[in-house]
C-alpha cells in the first residue's frame, strides 16, 4: 500500500481565479502556472490535513467524471510537478498550511 | 578662526509623471538644464513635489558602463537602485533620497521609472511596455515587446489622437478604473509623449499579420502576457505578489484583446 500523502499551498505564491481559470505565481521566482479545473479543485483542497487519496475520492471523483484509478495517478504526477516548482509542500505527516 | 565654506544651493527641478512630482536637486547648471530640456511638458513647481533626491554627479572615472547589472532592493525601509551608471537610496516614509550617478540622461531616466514603478505597485498601477494613446476621450495601450509594433502603431496614429508614449505607459488605477497617462519615456520615435490622462479603454497586445483583426483573449493568457510587459526590477517577494493581484485586477476590469495589424492607417479604424 502507498504511503499517503498530504499537501498544502506553500505561503511563497500569490493566486487568483480569473475567468474560471487559476492562475498561480511563484513570488521567490516569478514563474506563472496556469490550472485546469482538476487541478485547480485539487489546489483548492491542499489544506495540509486532508489526505491526497481522500482529496480525489471525496472531491475530484464526485465533481468530474473521471476513473479513481486514473485520478490517482494524475493528482500524483501534478502534486511532483509543482512540489518541484515549490508550489505545493507534500509530507506523509498532516501539515500546516503557509510554510515558505 | 573658523572659516565658512559657502554654500551652493541646489537648484531643483520638479518632473511630475502620472501625477506624482519628483524634484530632483542637482548643484550642476547644465545637468539641470539638460533635465529641463528633457523632461520637457512634464515639468511641475518644487513646492509641490511628493518626493525629493539630491544628486550628486560622479567624476568621469567613476562610472561604469550603463549595461551594468541592475540591483534594486530594499534595506531597512530604505530602496537602493544601483547600476554601473549610477547609486541611489530612497527613504519613501522620509520622501528623501539621493542620487549618484554619471552625467547622463540614461542613469536618471532609469531611477525615475524604478522609483515610478515602486510607487504604482503599492497604489495598484504599473508601468508596462507599451504605447499608448488617447483618441474621443478614451485611452488604448498596445503592449509588446521590442519589435512587437509599438513603435509602427504610434507613427500610424491619426492626427486627432494624442500620443502618451512609444515604449513605456503609466497605468494609473482610480476606484473602479483606470487611467493611461503619458510619459517623456520615449522609444524610437524619440519623441516625449502628450502629458495627458484619460480612462483607459482597453489594452491591446500587439501582433503583425496579413489583416486587421481583433482577437479575444482568455484571462490566463491576458495576465501572463501583461505580466511579461509590465516592468518590474526589484527582487522582492511581496512586490511580485503586488504586482501579480494588479494584473489580475486590470484585466478583470479592462478589456484585453490581440490586435493582428498590418501595418497602415487603416488599423486604427478599427480601434475603439
Amino acid at each position: 500500500m502507498m504511503a499517503e500523502k498530504y499537501i498544502a499551498r506553500s505561503s511563497a505564491i500569490a493566486a487568483r481565479l480569473l475567468g474560471g481559470e487559476m492562475m498561480v505565481m511563484s513570488t521567490a521566482d516569478s514563474t506563472f502556472f496556469t490550472l485546469d479545473e482538476v487541478a485547480s479543485a485539487i489546489w483548492q483542497a491542499a489544506d495540509g490535513r486532508t489526505p491526497l487519496s481522500e482529496i480525489v475520492a471525496g472531491k475530484i471523483c464526485q465533481e468530474f467524471d473521471v476513473d479513481r484509478e486514473q485520478a490517482q495517478r494524475d493528482a500524483a504526477r501534478f502534486v511532483d510537478e509543482l512540489s518541484q516548482q515549490g508550489i505545493l509542500l507534500v509530507s506523509d505527516q498532516p501539515l500546516m498550511e503557509s510554510s515558505p | 578662526m573658523t572659516t565658512t565654506l559657502p554654500t551652493i544651493a541646489k537648484e531643483a527641478v520638479s518632473i511630475e509623471i502620472g501625477g506624482m512630482a519628483i524634484a530632483l536637486r542637482t548643484q550642476n547648471p547644465s545637468f539641470r538644464q539638460m533635465i529641463e530640456n528633457r523632461y520637457a511638458g512634464f515639468l511641475g513647481t518644487s513646492t509641490s513635489s511628493n518626493f525629493e533626491f539630491d544628486i550628486d554627479l560622479y567624476e568621469p572615472s567613476e562610472s561604469a558602463p550603463a549595461n551594468d547589472d541592475l540591483e534594486v532592493k530594499i534595506e531597512e525601509g530604505e530602496w537602493l537602485l544601483q547600476r554601473g551608471d549610477f547609486r541611489a537610496r530612497w527613504n519613501p516614509d522620509a520622501g528623501h533620497g539621493q542620487i549618484r550617478q554619471a552625467c547622463s540622461p540614461y542613469a536618471i531616466d532609469c531611477v525615475l521609472r524604478i522609483i515610478h514603478s515602486l510607487l504604482l505597485a503599492r497604489q495598484g498601477g504599473f508601468l508596462v511596455h507599451a504605447a499608448s494613446a488617447i483618441r474621443g476621450g478614451k485611452a488604448f495601450l498596445f503592449a509588446g515587446v521590442s519589435g512587437a509594433g509599438k513603435t509602427t502603431i504610434s507613427r500610424l496614429a491619426p492626427p486627432d489622437a494624442k500620443l502618451l508614449t512609444d515604449e513605456i505607459s503609466y497605468v494609473r488605477r482610480e476606484g473602479n478604473r483606470y487611467l493611461a497617462c503619458g510619459t517623456p519615456f520615449a522609444g524610437e520615435l524619440a519623441r516625449v509623449g502628450e502629458n495627458q490622462s484619460a480612462p483607459l479603454s482597453a489594452l491591446f497586445l500587439l501582433e503583425k499579420g496579413l489583416q486587421n483583426s481583433i482577437e479575444p483573449v482568455g484571462a490566463a493568457e491576458a495576465v501572463q502576457r501583461l505580466l511579461r510587459n509590465i516592468l518590474f526590477f526589484a527582487d522582492d517577494p511581496e512586490l511580485v505578489e503586488l504586482v501579480f493581484q494588479s494584473a489580475c485586477e486590470f484585466a478583470s476590469l479592462v478589456p484585453i484583446r490581440r490586435l493582428v495589424f498590418v501595418p497602415d492607417q487603416r488599423v486604427w479604424d478599427i480601434i475603439r
